[in-house]
């Protein structure tokens, strides 16, 4: 048979849950293992990043990226693969969005080694020392990556060629790509536009099975998980839950809903839209009949109910806060603070 | 198949510093110097972990309920045992119990996690240093390689059951990876009997998964001379630590819950402590040439990267378990743990197994013992009772600890009366054995490379040393909380307010 088609999986900030769901495809591995030699892929196979700096550019067909942008040697790798590979694909929600540790964008990197290396419960460092970048040490110099003072998107710092959002990208999702892949290496089938989201356009709430109220949706008090016995069958919105299915992709198959518990925004925002968190409190506001000229809500009616939602960051951007228009908000605050 | 490749030849170097970037075969990020001396000797090494995200910092301001999704995104490989922490953590804080369907419910998906994790760790990442060798070419030295080595059929079995592991999760949990289910004083989701019927039969053909992988074990390494004088090269892998582990009421091993038993270097008990009593026997060091902390038994203290009894290092994961547990509940797992116990006193050892290597064969060991708790669990038909939820409280302040398959997890969090996160500390596993994990790179460096003499199997003998730990650096470096920054003012088309939105 032909040359097998390289490929390389490489993790920034990360958990390591994406390269699992490349395990979670089982048997399709093997179908992967008959096309494709793996060059570059820590967590399961030994070839080193000197390895990758000397092959000769556009050489990997394909590179898949996970986690988001933290500190310059996620940055470093991004640019080498993105120099290396043909295709790069931002691989789950972290490159895609920033994903959880995204959520660090509302604190900076003095306000983080504060909390991690001084103020923690457990920690003990009287002289609060910190990880330098360029250290001497006894029998030489030692270096780290910086860690910078936000959390980046792949996007920020390289070209990508294609998005596959999730947390991590479900098996249905990945099998798409490697048959998109697959053909186009074997039977030269085109692939998917540049900059194409390999996932559904429908919102969750088009593939949850959940009982939905069709008319006069009102929310009359907004509950945690914890407080009350959701019903499993009725959408968890119609019970005073937050969930984000209505601004958030589908493609995900509805996961947590069905487990009871509602959505939280893993597979980002629909296609249209910048701002997953915006969208879903606009979603959130004609769920309320705010937006109705006839509402009958009172203005101070409307603030008691959102007032109840006590951690709106964390509810509405837990997945997407670095792609989200609020950055620039912090950005420009801290700034007038100077 | 051809015999594994132990050794490679050497070739001289004379570089001053060798660097082994990235490390690999194990979670998250981390990279190996190793300083030579003028003779080409081993002065000094350093396993670097080069990242962090900082948990601790932006978890605080978010709802403590939402905590047990939130840090599952610390570790992708073991993400349930984060969730189970967590909710353990918010058990504690809204003083909620949780039922009995709960709590076998969550410890019935947490064996599924251990049956995954265990298994991905001993085929994926630890086999190809035993059945293709140390020094097999390093392309070949993967999951695929050993797939060719020893067949698609054998691969299609390892598959098969870790895939099983992963069901359990998501069939108890609402997830594979990144579950869902946990919520204080029970869980969300309340499963049938065809569900449960499933679970069994799969926990069945683990069990017998179980089996051939012990005897995997001991055809492929336990029987190969080469390998055991690996296992029990004293100058490479050999480090006489406390261990910390946890244990049911009668020192046997539990991943779910007990008390977490710490015992010394000849096997003494040392303390024995609850989950709020962590911060008297735990402190945490720095240092400025890595992002990772560095547990240590706060009574005994922080001397650096040395063992024995004035080291207050430790070590968790299967090696601790194996050293603070006086045995298994379940009958196979028990055998092995018997079989294991002969062996090292035959070889004339007495109390804990200070060998680094073993940490393998206590890991099969243990995956065994969690294929048959799954079985039982799996097998009782109370499990799908709709008692799943007990009784909350209000929020205050609460410490969860489980067994995450790399080690002791610890989840501090505190509240206030909204709910909202005011404080939060978490001692993962592989945080644990960091320093003992830095302390075998330099022995294993030291011992292996000698006269500036170096190769790639070399090389990769040092990072067996680490890779026997299952490291799981992702785990290791979370850490940041959400300092208030945020204000949002939301308006209507003609510019009126509508609300303010403030994560403080």
């Amino acid at each position: 048979m032909a040359d097998k088609i390289k490929i390389a999986q490489y993790w920034g900030a990360g958990c390591g849950g994406c390269d699992v769901a490349l395990l979670d495809i089982d048997a399709k591995i093997l179908d992967v293992h008959a096309i494709a030699e793996v060059v570059f892929w820590p967590i399961g196979f030994d070839g080193k990043l000197s390895e990758i700096e000397a092959m000769p550019d556009k050489s990997i067909t394909v590179s898949f990226y996970n986690g988001a942008i933290r500190n310059s040697e996620n940055e470093h790798v991004a640019k080498v693969l993105r120099e290396k590979s043909a295709v790069m694909i931002a691989f789950g929600s972290c490159a895609c969005f920033g994903g959880t540790p995204g959520l660090a964008n509302v604190t900076n990197k003095k306000e983080v080694f504060q909390t991690v290396y001084k103020d923690t419960a457990s920690t003990d460092n009287p002289d609060f020392v910190t990880p330098q970048t360029q250290l001497k040490v006894p029998e030489g110099e030692l270096d780290l990556p910086e860690f910078y003072d936000s959390v980046k998107t792949l996007d920020e710092v390289v070209d990508v060629d294609y998005f596959m959002p999730g947390c991590p990208p479900t098996v249905n999702l990945i099998a798409l790509a490697v048959d998109a892949v697959a053909k186009h290496v074997t039977e030269g089938a085109d692939l998917p536009p540049k900059g194409a989201v390999i996932a559904s356009d429908k919102t969750l709430c088009d593939e949850c099975d959940r009982e939905r109220v069709e008319t006069g949706r009102r929310i009359e008090k907004i509950y945690q998980s914890y407080e009350i016995k959701a019903d499993p069958k009725k959408c968890l919105l119609d019970q005073g839950i937050i969930c984000i299915g209505p601004a958030t992709r589908a493609g995900c198959g509805s996961m947590c809903p069905k487990a009871n518990m509602p959505c939280r925004g893993c597979m980002g925002p629909t296609k249209a839209v910048m701002d997953h968190g915006g969208s879903m409190l606009s979603a959130l506001s004609s769920l309320l009949n705010i937006t109705d000229s006839e509402s009958k809500l009172s203005e101070e009616q409307i603030m008691e109910l959102m007032m109840q939602v006590k951690d709106p960051l964390g509810t509405f951007y837990a997945f997407t806060l670095p792609k989200s228009l609020l950055k620039r908000t912090v950005t420009e605050k801290r700034k007038r603070k100077g | 198949m051809s015999g594994p490749i132990i050794n490679d030849t050497p070739t001289k170097t004379t570089e001053k510093k060798i660097t082994i970037d990235p490390i690999t075969r194990l979670e998250g990020h981390g990279k190996i110097e190793i300083f030579l001396n003028d003779e080409g000797n081993v002065a000094n090494a350093y396993l670097q972990v080069p990242e962090l995200r900082g948990f601790e910092r932006f978890c605080i301001g978010r709802h403590v309920q939402e905590l047990p999704v939130l840090t599952n995104r610390l570790c992708g490989v073991c993400p349930a045992a984060h969730h189970i922490a967590s909710t353990k953590a918010l058990d504690a804080v809204f003083d909620a119990k949780p039922t009995e369907t709960a709590k076998k419910l969550r410890e019935l998906f947490y064996m599924g996690q251990y049956t995954h994790s265990h298994i991905a760790h001993f085929y994926a990442l630890a086999a190809p240093d035993f059945v293709l060798g140390p020094s097999a070419p390093s392309n070949k030295r993967n999951v695929l390689g050993v797939v060719d080595a020893v067949g698609v059929d054998i691969g299609a079995e390892v598959i098969k059951h870790r895939s099983y592991g992963q069901k359990v999760q998501e069939i108890v949990g609402g997830r594979a990876t990144h579950p869902c289910f946990g919520l204080p004083g029970g869980v969300s989701k309340q499963i049938s009997e065809e569900e449960r019927a499933q679970m069994e039969e799969m926990a069945k053909s683990c069990v017998e998964f179980g089996k051939f992988t012990i005897k995997l074990l001991h055809d492929v390494v336990l029987a190969n001379q080469d390998y055991m004088g690996l296992v029990l090269n004293q100058d490479a892998y050999y480090l006489e630590t406390y261990y910390m582990g946890m244990v049911d009421s009668d020192n046997k091993t539990n991943f779910y819950d007990g008390d977490i038993r710490v015992v010394d270097q000849e096997g003494k008990e040392v303390v024995k402590y609850k989950p709020s009593e962590y911060l008297d026997v735990i402190a945490e060091h720095v240092e400025p040439w890595t992002y990772m902390k560095m547990p240590f038994l706060k009574q005994v203290g922080w001397t650096g990267f040395t063992a024995g009894p004035s080291s207050g290092i430790y070590r968790v994961g299967p090696l601790g378990r194996i050293n603070v547990c006086e045995g298994y509940t379940t009958p196979l797992a028990q055998a092995e743990y018997e079989a294991l116990a002969k062996t090292v006193k035959d070889l004339g050892v007495t109390g804990p197994v200070h060998h680094t290597l073993a940490f393998h064969w206590a890991r099969v060991i243990e995956l065994q013992y969690a294929t048959e708790r799954m079985l039982e669990l799996a097998s009782d038909k109370s499990i799908t009772s709709d008692d799943i939820r007990g009784e909350v409280n209000e929020p205050t302040e609460g410490v969860g600890i489980c067994e995450a398959p790399r080690g002791t997890l610890i989840h501090h969090y505190a509240s206030d009366k909204d709910g909202l996160c005011t404080k939060i500390n978490m001692i993962v596993a592989t945080t644990n054995n960091y320093a003992a994990i830095n302390t075998s790179v330099i022995q294993a460096a030291k011992a292996l490379i000698k006269n500036g003499e170096v190769s790639p199997g070399l090389l990769n003998k040092v990072e067996m040393a680490f890779r026997c730990y299952d490291p799981c650096n992702s785990c290791g470096t979370h850490a940041l909380n959400g300092s208030p920054a945020l204000e949002v003012n939301v308006r209507r088309a003609d510019g009126s307010k509508l609300d303010t939105l403030r994560n403080f």
